[in-house]
């Protein structure tokens, strides 16, 4: 609590006890009399509490009318209270200022908790590099440090700037971008990324940009600009408000002059008008829409998935059309050894042996992959006199064979018996000493939880989902297959996945959303066509972070159903706040009007409803972390 | 131009909305919100005329919440 809040507080402690007091006295009393003793003793105990507790209200009713602003909360309160002392409700007239700020009170630590911890969330923000001048380590902030400095990070540390690591190596905590508790092996050579803690070792990186075009300085200014995207519903609430409170005090005031000229009962119809003017203040409302929003931003941003906008997370609620784009988002980018078919008489770990020397030497990124595969097996890839023979493949000699490695044609021309490989990858044949050996079939991975990210997005009721592809079609069909994706279009044209998200949008269900998940990477067309654009794996890459409206800092997949549960979530939250309060407020008016309600039940229809709904809003903060 | 300001003692959020109704009104001003949650206020106005609107917002703040001030950097 501020001093503020605390000096609020004792306020509102004395000025119960002060009431607690005039309560009791009223009971023990038990006079009709208002200008006798009795009634004059308590008139001052409870103008007493008044004061004590409502002097500021009464102060800025005065300042604010004074500005012309007739509708104003405080202006309303001092009416309402003041017009209930005068027709003798000391008690009540009082209790309804007191509550206020008690609810008052509430709000403000309720919002300014909410608020400190996002911010502690987002605290990445470095404050300070050690560069590095002439062997020494210096302190510097991070904007002064240019692109090709050298600085240091110590354990314990935060990583100033994006870069590359020159020596050292250590575990890097990535859980503030990325929400992720395992840490990240990094070592010479790997590029680290800013707001990421150096757990143990000394690093030494070479800067690779400045500060304001790095990680950090991107994400910070997202994160900063999403309140500027109100939700259509806050907007709404907004407008609401601006002609509710009006509406309710014209009410009043017809209720409080119309019926006494036909019945006569003027101090009957005062007080129930000075009931309406209590409810007429749309603060549970107008508070509970952003605070669910913005809690939901922050509970998104602890799993690493940024929200650009509460407009956004509100319009993630709506979606049925899924569009994914292929590489770097349903699968990983990097090409792997697939399947591995062996010829008669030959095991999988030779056929792998033979084709990982034979291709030892190149940098194909298909020879990589089988390098790699072979690695992994612990065979040691080796070769002698290999030959590269163009538009065929590669001859080698492996522990004293003659390997062929290469397309089919190759096999063709040495004669080698071979069949078409039926496959959605690349293949790569082998034959040794002129007989066929068997392939090999190198094909982009698909990403672990891809296929239940999507049996997750059609649990959540997606009525449609879309891979949209560069690729073959036999390929883009597999990889569809195998992930649950409803329909397929390949051997596309970067312009061709706008059109066809173009097409997408006008067939989708009425009033549902287009989401278009891409890596941000060749896809920035497409992730702006769409209601929501959703870029994957983002860390590290700036212009992801600046084409999409969300960004899932991770490259887990299985983010996006965890961020539309959000979504979902959050907007279930505000439209229980909004029907909530509207019906009640207006429930006790109706009650109010016919006689039945009083000014405690108005007073629980402001000030409770607003607790509830606060409350009720900050449950959207708390999210389970998506594993 | 954009600019983005912090407020202080932004304390009731019906009345940030009420902030940004009147200051979206004023001549030059291309957008506006006041966030109750961040407690700031982004402007896009023209270049020419920027900090004088600024000042105007100010005083449609004033005008709401007396207590409210612009941290103006």
């Amino acid at each position: 609590m501020s001093r503020k809040q605390r000096k609020m507080l004792c306020r509102i402690i004395v000025a119960a006890v002060v009431w607690a007091a005039g309560f009791l006295l009223k009971h023990i009393f038990n006079t009709e009399e208002r200008f006798g003793t009795e009634g004059i003793i308590l008139l001052v105990i409870f103008t007493a509490s008044y004061l004590i507790i409502g002097w500021d209200i009464l102060w800025k009713a005065i300042r604010n009318i004074a500005h012309g602003q007739v509708f104003d909360e405080n202006f309303l309160m001092a009416i309402a209270s003041i017009g209930a002392m005068i027709v003798g409700e000391y008690d009540e007239g009082c209790a309804v200022i007191l509550l206020y700020q008690i609810g008052e009170l509430f709000q403000s630590v309720a919002v300014g908790r909410s608020r400190k911890s996002i911010s502690d969330m987002m605290d990445i923000n470095p404050e300070y590099a050690n560069l590095e001048v002439e062997g020494e380590a210096v302190r510097t902030d991070p904007n002064e440090v240019a692109a090709g400095d050298i600085i240091v990070i110590k354990p314990g540390e935060r990583i100033p700037l994006d870069g590359e690591i020159i020596s050292g190596s250590s575990a890097l905590n990535t859980a503030a971008l990325t929400g992720e508790s395992a840490l990240r092996d990094v070592t010479v050579g790997d590029e680290v990324i800013s707001g990421c803690i150096n757990t143990d070792g000394l690093l030494r990186v070479k800067v690779s940009r400045p500060y304001s075009d790095s990680t950090v300085a991107k994400i910070l200014e997202l994160v900063e600009n999403s309140s500027e995207n109100k939700a259509k519903t806050e907007n709404f609430i907004t407008r609401f408000a601006r002609v509710y409170t009006p509406v309710v005090v014209i009410g009043a005031v017809l209720l409080a002059v119309v019926p006494p000229l036909f019945t006569g009962d003027w101090a009957a119809w005062i007080y129930k008008a000075l009931t309406f003017l209590v409810v007429s203040c749309p603060c549970a409302l107008v508070i509970s829409v952003p605070l669910s929003y913005f809690g939901g931003i922050g509970g998104a941003s602890k799993c690493g998935i940024m929200v650009k906008g509460a407009n956004y997370l509100e319009a993630l609620s709506n979606a049925q059309t899924y569009v994914f784009d292929k590489t770097g988002t349903l699968t990983k980018g990097s090409f792997s050894v697939s399947e591995i078919h062996p010829a008669n008489g030959v095991t999988e770990s030779a056929l792998l042996e033979m084709c990982a020397g034979a291709e030892s030497g190149s940098n194909h990124p298909i020879a990589l992959s089988i390098v790699d595969a072979a690695k992994q097996r612990g065979i040691v890839p080796a070769a002698e006199n290999a030959r590269e023979i163009a538009g065929f493949g590669v001859t080698a000699e492996v522990g004293g064979k003659e390997v062929s490695v290469g397309n089919i044609r190759f096999m063709r021309k040495l004669g080698a018996e071979c069949a078409e490989a039926e496959s959605t990858g690349t293949v790569v044949h082998c034959a040794a000493d002129g007989g066929y050996a068997g392939y090999i079939v190198i094909s982009d991975e698909i990403k672990d939880g891809a296929k239940s990210a999507i049996a997750g997005l059609k649990k959540l009721g997606a009525a449609k989902t879309v891979m949209l592809t560069g690729d073959r079609k036999a390929t883009g069909e597999a990889v569809a297959a195998a992930v649950g994706i409803d329909e397929c279009h390949t051997e596309l044209l970067p312009d061709g996945k706008v059109a066809l998200v173009e097409k997408l949008y006008s067939e989708k269900p009425e009033k549902s959303t287009l989401v278009f998940v891409g890596d941000g990477m060749n896809d920035a067309p497409a992730l702006a066509r769409a209601d929501v654009g959703i870029a994957m794996g983002a860390l590290g890459s700036g212009a992801a972070i600046e084409a999409a409206d969300i960004v899932l800092m991770n490259d887990n997949i299985e983010n996006l159903p965890a961020a539309v549960k959000i979504a979902r979530k959050t907007h279930a939250i505000v439209m229980q706040n909004i029907i909530f309060a509207i019906t009640v407020k207006v429930l006790i008016m109706a009650l109010t009007t016919v006689g039945i309600g009083n000014m405690w039940a108005a007073v629980f229809a402001d000030v409770g409803v607003a607790i509830i709904a606060i409350l009720n809003a900050m449950r959207a903060m708390r999210i389970k972390r998506a594993q | 131009m954009k600019k983005t300001f912090k407020l202080q003692d932004l304390d009731c959020a019906n009345c940030a909305a009420k902030m940004e109704a009147a200051i979206k009104k004023l001549d030059g001003v291309k957008s506006a919100t006041v966030s109750f949650m961040t407690q700031k206020m982004t402007i896009e106005a023209d270049d020419a005329e920027f900090d004088a609107i600024v000042k105007r917002a100010a005083e449609c703040i004033k005008k709401v919440e007396p207590d409210c001030t612009v941290i103006l950097k």
